[in-house]
């Protein structure tokens, strides 16, 4: 298999090779001479502006973009100002960076997405240079304006600017400069002639490179690797140096032996490769240079660019696209010229096998013999991983495959994601899809990234098949590529609003987790709002659909999906929304046909906005809460005038609603408080605003008896409040005598337990006895026991022949004093005939009484104890 | 019943063998374990740490008042200050004094509460002060609040956050979330925001405690909890874990108003009637401690002497306290006759728990002595007969006129409005005289402002005037206008609800809830769950409970569901497969949703039928609330 290492080239220990990715299907016709060139890394795309620095305002220069093999993606006149810079992100988008600090952002497909500055002080003083550079943080652009200060964007997305320190000592453009990341900060790295400088935030720091070679004066060209590990320094003297980019370690430094400037440098390494080693371009020279003092020369016969890459640099020219790295170790092992490393022997092996040769046995037993089998599976699996070409891959595999048969318990793992990856990266590397990724860059990349990249081509059935053959969750791979399909659908304008949603409907039917809202958002964007309406039907979870209804100004639809959905927050946020967006009429007609918005809107104003529930009320003509919400005003005020005129306007209200009862009330309440107000100010008592019970407590206990009774007249007081109150002030003042009066004014509507109750309140027997004759014959029994008089209590028991009274009786006599009445009461009780009595608590109360005091003297006893127990 | 036990035995021996966090119960010997609810107190307190670390340095904290006993429950001031929380202040709604450089606020998402912190803010802002706010909102943040802050200016100069702190476990078997004002914002006010909080609540005690495989409920607001909690968990991952509840139940407070507004007799209930438990423990005041200084005291489960008088009926307790205090003496007696080392061991071993047990007794012999001070007065035996007359339905005239001296003697605002609203209920509403009467008496005891209490309590449906069928056809062909889409359907059941007749009387009928008069009723020895109310009542809300377990759904009682106003489901939930059908201790625990709140009585009659029935009930609430809380959430007299 000579062939495999025909552009193979030793440096030092290893070996290079330079792969021919595609020939270039562009049709340039200078080819990249006078072209600004930018393309992305992990073989992304390719964007090409023409004669950008012609500056007549007739010749539109023409901006181009590519696939990375020249097929066009995008093509049009460039209309803005003079570009300075193309770049890609790292999703993708075209940047270009203006003379004035302008960038301008595109899409793959040239659509144009948004643009930003970098800044006054860059459109003040111009950009100088630009750099491009992606770091874990996104994509940044860092720009060197005519005043030589660099300002410095981290992240396009979530643009800070940064204007980094003055270089000391800096008169004209420094002669090279790169962007660091470093200590998750991004750093520049600027040459002004022999000597370096980093800044960064604050400072702006003089470094020296270790063992850099004396005879440079000046440093003309430097590069940061792809993992701004390793930085290369060119000299004037025509020395590489290479080594840490924190300046800390020399790697090595070689003489290139040519003093010219070059067009281009790059880092030419991959991760775990053996040597450091750059690629330097010249007008029709590559260079690659390593530790050794060799060097590798090609001829280029074109104007070229250099893309570096995670293991690699990729060279791209008119027409040809090619990627030169150092040769992977499984690569050389097994190719490398009388190797006879297992993987070697096994793919010889597997070649003696086709061709029916019984030397393919001994080659096994060779490799079996070492125990080395499995170690040149693995080899062979590693290798074609590595391989550009289908055939080289295959031959590889099938030795894996042979060798494997020998083995027992060799994880099928890695050989089995090997096969799908590379049939994967076959896929996309194929000429009309254009994506040259190895296999180290898939890995690094992942999956999940490389869909997106084709959906962004718009390759929307690859990127599906790709998932349903890794068979990636639905959730990631087949719904979300869907859902951008969906996107891309529903902007095709030629259609109608019925057959896109029908084929969106019927293609996204059974994915999981598709958000048919972020759809709708998207046909609302392209000016159809009907077809988002359509869409937004198959939206199941409500909450998703109300915010896009409120964009796009259904707010009655908005309204009634939020309500549907039963989320009490969706439904304020739908009504706070309209509240700010409707006039104040439509709002309220609004609320009023969506009743549970209504009552939430009522609530929010309660606390916020009272004046707008009284308008509420009012379009509702719904008098009786009016009529609530001025009483309740009335409280608010301090000052009686005011106080009078709310409830005026809520009697009004009331008898609009027909509720003469609360009309009267509230009528009464007028009243009351001038009443009130009047005698505070002759009595100089403290009344407005008590109830009328409470007024006229106060009345009766100062002695204002006559007042009372107007009271009592004026607002038809119930007889039997007026007595219980009376009764009360009386006995409180404890004046018998009035009290005893009172009694006989007229027959008590509430009886006169309640005197012979009141006065034992107060300690007073003897005035007690006097009423307990009038006490009506059912409660005599009670009124008898109140005074203490068992007997009468027995006496009057017997004769009312009542159970429950006598059991009463019963349990107030004590068994050894009463002897005698317990008997009489016992017969009399067996007398009686039965009736149900439930009133179970008594009794209950009355057990545990007894068992109280038995307590209270264990208690006692308890303390003593607790004493005696101390130590 | 030898095979449940078994392999209930064999289930718990593979649990311990897994390690699971199953508690031992040894409490009755048939009864399943319950599940651990201390893991949830330890997923709030780590969540609040993480938001309190959220804002490093120093920082000064402000409590919504109603947070302050739960925050303590789930981490305490040590806590607090480890995570650099420097002063501790309680939201007042006042301007504040503090020097400190940044503000971190807990609070309950009341719009009261933002437009108050936003005053702060722009004080600052005019005073050219610069601080630092955070905003964690519990148990979630509602948009209404984030437009406050917007429409203040202060949007960009707060952050906020949320602590999803749903469930606070106040015992072994009761679970709160700890919002009283769940009942008056969804029932009185028609806010539903709660909903979504409650389903929250269901779908984080399913994700840490498995799955159930049934769910019954009855109400508007449990069917749209269960839709809410359905909904979650339709979005969330699905984990298939042995459930360790087999049931749940949800329940609408407003299913049954009358066994909150009866007075409670049982002891836990009364002690919190009299002395209000407040976030599972209790300020019991001089009066009780017989000292000059009031004791706070957690009642739980860990509270040897409360754990066993707590279900009773307050007549049996002093029995059993006294009987508690004969056998501490007799095991204080012990000590006679020791020799040296028995003495060193009694002193050592046992002397610390007698002494704990003692400080236990002393104290709920305090509360029982305080109790029957107020509780054995001639007022409230006659208070009790009154409620249980009306219960039972006769002598109603008796009791207006009770109803009427309470009022007129201003015996007490709340109990008289209770008594109003038994009747009520009751009754189906009062005769139009006695409607008005007792109104204006009631307005002219305790002042016009309750025009808007009344307004509410008609609104609810708990203080109503006869009137025949009207309002409802009014009320719906007033909607049947307005509305003409799907949604109407919804808004019937929204005024249906509104406007509903109590049906009290029949439902009490069918069934049984009031036990026939005249038998006589051994408290000590319960026979069902009308206990709880000196075995004149059974709880209707644990009644219907009780029906529907025994028959495993609302076959059968078509009847009682249309007097209720419908709204009931049964649904068989996703991991219910034959397998998890096993016997397993699970399958014996049922979760009962109370959403609007439940009483003590309640729960004490719910664990008096687990007791019956071999199997063990859960409670989570929305709030515990009785009588005083119910009404005091419908007041309106904000003056």
């Amino acid at each position: 298999m000579a062939f495999v290492t025909a552009n193979w080239n030793p440096l030092g220990e290893s070996f290079y090779r330079k792969i021919e990715l595609y020939e270039m299907g562009w049709n340039l016709k200078d080819g990249l001479r006078d072209c600004l060139v930018a393309a992305a890394p992990y073989g992304g795309p390719i964007a090409l502006l023409k004669a950008h620095n012609r500056r007549s305002p007739s010749a539109r220069p023409q901006l181009e973009i590519f696939s990375s093999s020249g097929l066009p993606l995008a093509s049009f006149p460039w209309k803005s100002g003079m570009v300075k810079q193309l770049g890609w992100t790292v999703s993708d988008d075209l940047l270009c960076v203006q003379e004035d600090g302008t960038v301008l952002v595109y899409d793959l497909l040239g659509g144009f997405k948004r643009h930003f500055s970098m800044g006054n002080e860059v459109s003040q003083s111009q950009v100088l240079e630009t750099k491009i550079f992606h770091s874990p943080y996104g994509t940044g652009v860092a720009i060197l304006t005519g005043a030589l200060r660099f300002t410095l964007a981290t992240n396009i997305d979530d643009i800070k600017l940064r204007r980094l320190p003055e270089v000391p000592g800096l008169q004209g453009a420094p002669s090279c400069w790169a962007v660091l990341t470093q200590d998750r900060q991004s750093k520049v790295l600027v040459a002004s002639g022999p000597h370096l400088f980093i800044l960064d935030n604050t400072a702006c720091t003089p470094v020296t490179p270790p063992g850099l070679s004396p005879q440079a004066s000046s440093i003309v060209h430097m590069c940061v690797s792809f993992s701004y590990k390793y930085l290369a320094l060119l000299t004037d003297s025509g020395h590489v140096w290479m080594g840490t980019s924190n300046l800390k370690e020399k790697l090595s430094e070689v003489d290139t032996k040519i003093k010219g400037s070059p067009k281009q440098m790059a880092w030419c390494r991959r991760p775990k490769s053996q040597q450091p080693s750059a690629v330097v371009m010249w007008d029709g020279l590559l260079l690659v240079v390593g530790e050794c003092k060799e060097t590798i020369q090609y001829h280029l016969e074109d104007d070229s660019i250099l893309v570096p890459e995670l293991d690699g640099v990729r060279i791209i020219s008119g027409t040809h696209h090619e990627l030169l790295q150092e040769v992977p170790g499984a690569c050389e092992e097994i190719f490398k010229i009388a190797s006879m490393a297992p993987g070697a022997l096994l793919l010889e092996a597997h070649k003696e096998y086709e061709k029916e040769s019984q030397k393919a046995d001994e080659y096994l037993r060779e490799i079996k013999e070492q125990s080395l089998l499995s170690e040149a599976v693995r080899q062979c699996v590693e290798a074609a991983g590595h391989e550009h070409e289908p055939e080289t891959q295959k031959t590889l595999l099938r030795a894996a495959s042979f060798g494997k048969c020998f083995l027992s318990n060799f994880p099928p793992e890695q050989f089995v994601s090997m096969c799908k990856d590379l049939r994967v990266l076959n896929a996309v590397r194929d000429y009309t899809v254009g994506i040259p990724l190895s296999h180290t860059q898939f890995k690094q990349m992942t999956l999940q990234v490389l869909i997106d990249r084709l959906v962004y081509r718009k390759l929307y059935l690859l990127a599906i098949e790709v998932c349903r053959y890794l068979k990636t969750p639905e959730y990631q791979g087949v719904s979300r590529v869907l859902k951008h399909w969906a996107c891309y659908k529903v902007q095709q304008k030629e259609e109608s609003d019925e057959v896109i949603a029908k084929a969106v409907s019927v293609k996204l039917a059974d994915a999981a987790g598709i958000s048919y809202s972020e759809i709708a958002t998207k046909a609302y964007e392209s000016g159809r709002t009907e077809l988002a309406i359509k869409l937004l039907e198959f939206e199941p979870r409500s909450g998703e659909q109300v915010p896009l209804l409120l964009k796009m100004k259904k707010s009655p639809l908005a309204l009634s999906k939020a309500i549907e959905s039963g989320d009490t927050d969706l439904v304020y946020t739908v009504v706070m929304y309209l509240k700010n967006e409707l006039n104040r009429g439509d709002f309220f007609m609004m609320l009023r046909n969506q009743p549970v918005a209504l009552s939430l809107y009522k609530q929010f104003c309660k606390h916020q906005e009272q004046e707008t529930l009284k308008d509420l009320f009012n379009q509702d003509d719904d008098h009786e809460e009016l009529g609530n919400f001025y009483v309740k005003a009335s409280y608010k005020e301090q000052r009686l005038e005011a106080r009078i005129a709310h409830l005026q306007s809520a009697v009004d209200e009331y008898y609009k609603a027909k509720n003469e009862f609360s009309a009267k009330t509230t009528e009464d309440e007028m009243r009351l408080l001038r009443f009130q107000r009047k005698l505070e100010e002759e009595k100089d008592e403290q009344l407005v605003g008590f109830s009328l019970q409470d007024t006229m407590t106060t009345l009766l206990s100062v002695g204002l008896h006559k007042h009372a009774e107007q009271l009592y007249k004026d607002f038809r007081m119930p007889d039997k409040r007026f007595w219980w109150l009376k009764l009360k002030a009386l006995a409180e003042k404890e004046d018998w005598e009035e009290l005893e009066k009172f009694s006989k004014s007229k027959k008590s509507p509430i009886g006169y337990l309640p005197f012979v109750e009141v006065c034992i309140k107060h300690h007073n027997k003897c005035e007690a006895r006097k009423y307990v004759a009038k006490v009506s014959p059912e409660q005599k029994v009670k009124a008898h026991l109140a005074v203490g008089d068992v007997e009468g209590a027995a006496e009057a028991a017997i004769e009312r022949r009542n159970e429950s009274e006598i059991s009463t009786v019963l349990s107030r006599c004590s068994a050894t004093t009463d002897h005698l009445l317990v008997e009489r009461l016992n017969r009399a009780k067996a007398t009686v005939p039965k009736k149900g009595s439930s009133i179970t608590f008594t009794d209950g109360t009355l057990q545990s009484r007894r068992l109280l005091q038995e307590q209270r003297s264990e208690r006692k006893r308890g303390y003593k104890l607790k004493r005696s127990c101390r130590p | 019943m030898s095979t449940i036990q078994t392999e209930a035995a064999v289930y718990s021996a593979v649990q311990s063998v897994v390690g699971s966090l199953h508690m031992a119960h040894t409490e009755w010997k048939d009864a399943p374990g319950l599940p651990d609810f201390s893991l949830l107190k330890r997923l709030a307190r780590d969540q609040l740490i993480f938001l309190l670390e959220q804002l490093p340095g120093k920082k000064d904290l402000f409590i919504d008042a109603d947070l302050m006993s739960p925050l303590d429950r789930i981490a305490n001031v040590t806590i607090l200050k480890q995570h650099e929380v420097d002063k501790l202040y309680k939201v007042e709604l006042k301007p504040i004094v503090s020097s400190s450089d940044q503000l971190c606020f807990l609070i309950r998402p009341r719009i009261q509460t933002v437009k108050w912190i936003s005053d702060l803010v722009n004080a600052d802002k005019v005073a050219g002060r610069f601080r630092r706010y955070k905003i964690i909102f519990t148990p979630q943040k509602f948009y209404a609040c984030e437009t406050v802050l917007e429409e203040q200016g202060v949007y960009g100069d707060v952050t906020t956050d949320e602590w999803n702190f749903y469930i606070l476990p106040l015992d072994d078997d009761i679970l709160s979330l700890e919002l009283p004002e769940f009942f008056r914002d969804n029932f009185l006010e028609g806010d539903q925001r709660w909903v979504t909080t409650a389903g929250s609540a269901l779908r984080l005690l399913q994700s840490v405690y498995g799955s159930f495989s049934k769910v019954y409920g009855i109400g508007r607001c449990a069917k749209m909890v269960y839709e809410s909690w359905r909904e979650l968990m339709e979005d969330g991952e699905q984990r298939t874990r042995q459930p360790e509840f087999a049931k749940v139940f949800l329940v609408d407070r407003d299913v049954d108003f009358v066994t909150p507004l009866c007075s409670q007799v049982v002891y836990e209930g009364l002690v919190d009637d009299l002395f209000r438990i407040k976030c599972g423990s209790v300020e019991f005041g001089p009066d009780v401690t017989s000292s000059d200084k009031s004791i706070k005291v957690m009642l739980n489960s860990q509270d040897k002497v409360f754990s066993e008088i707590r279900n009773e009926h307050f007549s049996n307790v002093f029995g059993f306290l006294s009987q508690k205090a004969k056998n501490l003496q007799t095991a204080y007696d012990k000590r006679r006759g020791m020799d040296i080392q028995q003495m060193k061991a009694f002193v050592a071993d046992e002397l610390k728990g007698l002494k704990q047990e003692h400080r236990l007794l002393s104290l709920h012999i305090g509360a029982s002595e305080s109790m029957m001070k107020k509780k054995t007065k001639q007022d409230f035996q006659e208070l009790l007969k009154t409620e249980h007359s009306l219960l039972e339905g006769f002598e109603i005239r008796e009791c207006i006129t009770y109803i009427e001296e309470h009022i007129n003697r201003q015996v007490s605002m709340i109990d008289s409005l209770r008594l109003l609203c038994l009747l009520s209920i009751t009754e189906n509403g009062l005769l139009s005289k006695d409607y008005r009467s007792l109104k204006a008496q009631y307005l002219q005891s305790y002042g016009i402002e309750h025009l808007l209490t009344f307004a509410n309590l008609r609104q609810l449906g708990l203080l109503e005037e006869q009137q025949a069928g009207e309002t409802l056809t009014v009320m719906e062909s007033k909607v049947g206008k307005l509305v003409n889409d799907k949604t109407v359907g919804k808004l019937t059941d929204a005024f249906s609800s509104l406007a509903k007749k109590s049906n009290f009387r029949a439902l009490s009928k069918r069934l049984a809830l009031v036990p026939k008069s005249g038998e006589e009723y051994d408290l000590r020895v319960p026979r069902d769950m009308a206990y709880v109310f000196s075995g004149a009542y059974i709880p209707l809300s644990c009644k219907l409970i009780e029906q529907v377990l025994e028959r495993d759904g609302w076959t059968g009682m078509e009847e009682v569901t249309r007097m209720l106003n419908g709204q009931e489901f049964a649904v068989t939930g996703g991991s219910s497969s034959s397998e998890a059908r096993s016997k397993t201790d699970a399958q014996r625990i049922v979760l009962v949703m109370f959403l609007g709140g439940c009483t003590f009585s309640e729960i004490s009659a719910l664990r008096f039928l687990g007791k019956e029935r071999g199997c063990r009930f859960i409670v989570v609430t929305t709030a515990i609330t009785n009588s005083s809380r119910l009404l005091e959430a419908l007041l309106d007299n904000s003056a």
